[in-house]
């Protein structure tokens, strides 16, 4: 009886308010934060490639930067774990904050940061070695050995980055006769394997078929529940399907960076607006 | 505004959209000279051009088709963004509107037919006619200023609509006194009411067409908001 009584027509249980914000999309101010760049300054010897970034990277979600080539989106992006030391001349001011801790700092132990801080190139580079080994690695260099241990990971990664059913009949096999997809995929799920709190994608399906691009961005997706991942992307497409927000850069300066709902309907820059509708130049 | 569009790196895309924005400006222009024609046909009991423009709304209707389709098709292959998205959904709502005012020009075509075979009813005529005047008036103007993409003028229709109400109430009190003073007259008047009710929700879609206007300017859904708060978005920087 009282569950006939209890039942309300269904459209008395529309809540207005609470779909129109569910579709109007968080905004960033409400946010926690990942990473926070603080009025970051880049120079390449003389030549300043970026100019006072100050920026959050919202914690869990998916950040997307767009922009010509040479606006200095994968430069930002090296910074986060730091790759840009490697570069001879380049000389970093400001800050970007990890979890409240400046990576720049003295103290910070560059190895650790970019275990905490993972990274996937545009062109996927697995290790000569065995599927198996290639997610495991990670793992024996932070001191595991015990096989059990291993192995769960290793599933558990290739799971995570929706790779499992396709290569669990040949984990020895190696990992460079696995397809461009595949081997991106592989890469995903090694860089997860150690579980870092931010994944960097930079252009990761630049090289891939449509197909194997949907399901890396089927797998940004999955992954966006407990990484906070940033990704750069010529694609703008790309970007407006598998990012939350976007930020567009334009010769070393952050432009705009807002929901990718607002940025890709209604940005607030003419600038974004000419870049993204195909008018720039 | 207007050549805004144009300036796309692919010159295809430009075509493609001042294609489609072309035709949206035939079809109104086809919608147009159907309102005036049907009004014309009520006023002038004139049953062949009721029936030329009963005949005409399949046009109407082709093009309604064929834009969708076009619309459609740019959105499958060019995925627009930004103001392109807002064009594309911009006519694919204002042809839906263009496409009811047919109908509803169609419609007093009908009427016109019917009293033309009628005794007629002179004295409610005129009164029908400066409304008809209005809101052809009111479509042309919003079709202007789709044609322009202009904010300002499309708050003006958003304005003139407010009048039409006005008329339309104070036309349905008329009707109602005429058909309590002479009975014998009800079934003209009612045919006549069904003409003034139609030329009011010609003004309401005109009005929509407007909203759809602002909403590519200035990226903002303004329909079902009062005519104060378009007035502030339509003027905020």
């Amino acid at each position: 009886m009282t569950g006939v009584q209890n039942k309300t027509p269904l459209t008395h249980g529309i809540d207005i308010d609470s779909m129109k914000r569910e579709q109007s999309g968080e905004s960033l101010l409400n946010q926690k934060a990942a990473l926070e760049v603080d009025n970051l300054n880049l120079y390449y010897g003389p030549k300043q490639a970026l100019n006072s970034i100050s920026m959050k990277i919202p914690e869990k979600r998916v950040t997307a930067f767009i922009g010509p080539s040479g606006c200095g989106k994968s430069t930002l992006l090296r910074c986060f774990n730091r790759m840009n030391d490697l570069v001879e001349g380049c000389r970093i001011e400001g800050q970007i904050r990890l979890n409240g801790k400046n990576i720049f700092d003295r103290d910070v132990d560059v190895a650790m940061l970019r275990r905490r801080v993972g990274m996937v190139f545009q062109k996927a580079n697995p290790f000569p070695k065995s599927i198996y080994e290639n997610v495991a690695y990670g793992l024996r260099l932070g001191g595991i050995s015990k096989k059990s241990v291993l192995d769960d990971t290793v599933e558990w990664a290739l799971r995570g980055a929706a790779l499992w059913d396709e290569v669990k009949d040949r984990l020895d096999d190696s990992a460079l006769g696995l397809s461009g997809g595949q081997q991106q995929r592989l890469v995903i799920a090694r860089s997860i394997a150690i579980q870092p709190e931010v994944i960097l994608l930079d252009e990761p399906c630049s090289a891939l078929d449509p197909i194997s691009t949907l399901k890396v961005e089927e797998l940004i997706n999955e992954l966006k529940n407990q990484y906070t991942i940033v990704i750069v992307t010529h694609n703008m497409q790309q970007a407006a399907r598998v990012s939350d927000y976007t930020a567009f850069m334009y010769i070393g300066d952050l432009i705009e960076l807002s929901t990718t709902d607002q940025l890709f309907t209604k940005p607030a820059k003419k600038q974004t607006e000419d870049y993204i509708t195909g008018r720039y130049g | 505004m207007t050549t805004e569009y144009k300036s796309h790196i692919s010159s295809q895309f430009n075509a493609e959209l001042e294609d489609v924005r072309q035709r949206v400006l035939a079809m109104g222009g086809l919608v147009e000279q159907q309102l005036v024609d049907a009004t014309r046909a009520l006023m002038e009991l004139d049953a062949d051009l009721s029936d030329q423009v009963i005949n005409n709304d399949d046009k109407v209707d082709q093009l309604e088709i064929m834009i969708d389709e076009e619309c459609s098709r740019i959105l499958a292959r060019r995925q627009p963004t930004a103001s392109d998205l807002r064009l594309v959904y911009a006519v694919i709502k204002t042809i839906t509107d263009l496409e009811r005012i047919g109908d509803e020009a169609q419609k007093v075509a009908m009427m016109a037919r019917e009293l033309a075979s009628q005794e007629r009813l002179r004295e409610h005529m005129m009164e029908t006619q400066h409304l008809s005047r209005q809101v052809s008036q009111m479509v042309r103007d919003a079709l202007d200023a789709f044609a322009r993409m202009d904010a300002e003028s499309a708050l003006a229709v958003v304005r003139e609509d407010v009048v039409i109400d006005r008329e339309y109430e104070s036309l349905m009190r008329q009707c109602i006194t005429y058909m309590m003073e002479e009975p014998r007259t009800i079934r003209r008047v009612m045919d006549l009411i069904w003409c003034v009710r139609a030329l009011e929700r010609i003004g309401d879609h005109a009005k929509n067409i407007a909203e759809y206007v602002i909403y590519f300017v200035k990226g903002k859904d303004v329909r079902h908001s009062t005519l104060e708060e378009k007035e502030r978005e339509v003027h905020r920087q």
